[in-house]
């Protein structure tokens, strides 16, 4: 019995810490929702007294533009490393040539890197072949820098397929592309969706790659938002309601597909 | 035989374009970022005058960059013992078996959906440091709750406003030791405890005796991950505090000196010092991991 009751106990702490992590979403939620008039820091506590949406209109009004260039670069960036990805852990997992032991670390080490140490290189280069400021050289960059976990990913689930099974194909006569498409592809989508979910998270949170390589108009949502809460003119409680826009995309993806979202998650560590 | 040798060929043709793009974008580029330190670039155009070491040893006389070094000291102490303690503290209370476990720890892990600037931008109202009748954010909510010793002045107390700072990176990265440490309670068999507590352990002797030892792989592993993000943090602080000196890191001095003053020379050396805390940590990881991981 006081076993039992003992463990009740431990809602406390558990109630204790779940206020702790939605604090912050709760002063976005009552604070968006508020009236322009009933905005006040004074109040921030209080409900709203009622759901209205001015907060949210004129924040979605600044950042509109902003979310499609956000869109118009994770979707095609998510996309082409994924792809990379699977082709890339496919060889590296079963075809293994002379040196792939040592290169599958060097490619890891790409995703440890703090890219300022790569910032000045990468101006320069997208200056170069004319990307600079633009969209596409933001595509370019995350699709690059993705290989490193896209691969890693890939290569841990496909090594998790019996060699025999590759095997067996190959005497049947399958090419090494075929047995690619036919066998290994279509139990691959799990693997996309981790990936995918995975890049799409971390482009549309990226800010250090956007402020540098985009332009005021180009901007993704990051630097957009960021931009309006070090400016005076716009009111903190927009600032609440464009922060929940610009969370609301991937909080969406954490809320529906968590589970893979973890799986990407232990995989970044090298834990998968 | 032919066969094989041609599809071999073929395979390592699939994965060129990839290693090519990571042997330029990585390690060319940090090659020349390299270079780029070791030169006099100063202004819009490039200068690539070899100055050898200058701009590594100008930075160890620079009052900002020894700013920078003792924020990031602060920073990451506070960040990775807050992570653990809490994300520990987590996933102890989630491994006890309750109902509503899953939502929990969705709750607990759901910050680290969200990007830094988001965090940042409305922590920078929570941590709103305006004393008096002005007061707001968790200072008000204190005040209210009759916490009144809570109230303090946040990322603007002298000397120490860095350590704030950690306090929402820990809000969105304790998930994830949360997510580590549970995964490891979880693969240790109960048949250990009751083994124990058979021998008339107690909870306390358990963890420290039993649990605690087998959960070491984990913290290291997390304190390698939270310590390589803590050298690396930038946007969070951004978001909270825009650019401030007090509140200095080494990455947004690169970022500052390069982009907003053109002076390259200085940047590239900064972020090869990065570069380099980041390697110490990281490529000992990488090994171990790699070398642990069963033969495929």
């Amino acid at each position: 019995m006081s076993r039992k009751r003992s463990r009740y106990l431990f809602y406390i702490p558990l109630l204790l810490m779940a206020a702790f992590y939605l604090i912050p979403m709760y002063v976005m939620l009552a604070t968006g929702f508020k009236a322009f008039d009933e905005v006040n820091l004074k109040t921030m506590w209080n409900l709203p007294s009622g759901i209205h949406f001015d907060n949210f209109i004129a924040a979605y009004e600044k950042l509109a533009p902003h979310l499609w260039n956000s869109l118009n670069v994770v979707i095609p960036a998510a996309i082409i490393s994924s792809i990379l990805g699977s082709l890339n852990g496919y060889v590296l997992a079963k075809w293994k040539f002379r040196g792939a032991d040592t290169i599958f670390p060097l490619i890891l080490f790409g995703m440890f890197i703090p890219y300022q140490s790569i910032l000045i290189p990468l101006v320069e280069f997208m200056n170069r072949i004319g990307l600079y400021g633009s969209l596409p050289g933001l595509v370019l960059t995350h699709v690059v820098y993705g290989i490193p976990i896209t691969t890693l990913t890939f290569r841990n689930y496909y090594a998790s397929i019996p060699k025999e099974l590759v095997e067996a194909a190959r005497i049947d006569g399958a090419g090494m592309m075929q047995i690619y498409r036919s066998i290994l592809l279509p139990i691959s989508l799990p693997s996309f969706v981790v990936v995918l979910i995975w890049q799409f998270t971390q482009a549309w949170n990226d800010f250090l790659f956007a402020v540098v390589l985009t332009g005021s108009s180009n901007w993704p949502i990051t630097v957009a938002l960021n931009n309006m809460a070090g400016s005076q003119i716009i009111a903190w409680n927009v600032q609440m309601a464009g922060s929940l826009i610009a969370a609301l995309p991937t909080l969406l993806v954490y809320i529906f597909l968590g589970r893979y979202f973890l799986r990407g998650l232990m995989a970044g560590s090298l834990k998968g | 035989m032919m066969r094989y040798r041609k599809e071999k060929w073929q395979s390592f043709l699939l994965v060129l374009p990839s290693i090519l793009a990571i042997a330029v974008f990585v390690y060319g580029f940090i090659a020349w970022t390299m270079r780029v330190s070791t030169s006099a670039w100063k202004g819009l155009l490039p200068d690539y005058t070899w100055v050898g070491l200058k701009n590594y040893i100008d930075l160890f006389s620079d009052q900002r960059f020894m700013v920078d070094i003792r924020n990031t000291l602060i920073f990451t102490v506070v960040f990775m013992v807050g992570c653990l303690v809490v994300g520990f503290f987590n996933a102890y209370l989630l491994d006890q078996g309750l109902r509503g476990e899953n939502f929990f720890r969705s709750l607990f892990l759901f910050p680290m959906a969200i990007s830094y600037i988001v965090t940042g931008v409305v922590w920078r109202w929570l941590m709103n440091p305006a004393l008096g009748s002005r007061l707001s954010g968790l200072n008000l909510l204190f005040d209210k709750l009759g916490l009144d010793f809570l109230i303090n002045k946040w990322h603007t107390t002298p000397g120490w406003g860095i350590a704030f700072i950690a306090i929402p990176a820990i809000w969105q990265m304790s998930g994830y030791t949360m997510a580590l440490y549970l995964a490891g309670l979880r693969a240790i068999p109960d048949e250990l405890r009751e083994a124990a507590r058979v021998d008339g352990a107690s909870e306390i002797q358990i963890y420290r005796h039993i649990i605690f030892p087998l959960l070491r792989p984990v913290t290291l592993s997390a304190m390698v991950i939270l310590g390589h993000m803590s050298l690396k943090v930038f946007d969070l602080i951004l978001a909270v505090a825009g650019k401030q000196l007090s509140l200095d890191v080494p990455a947004i001095y690169m970022w500052q000196t390069t982009f907003d003053g053109y002076f390259f020379g200085r940047g590239g050396a900064i972020s090869i010092l990065l570069l380099l805390s980041v390697a110490v940590l990281i490529i000992p990881y990488l090994i171990y991991t790699l070398k642990s991981e069963p033969e495929i």
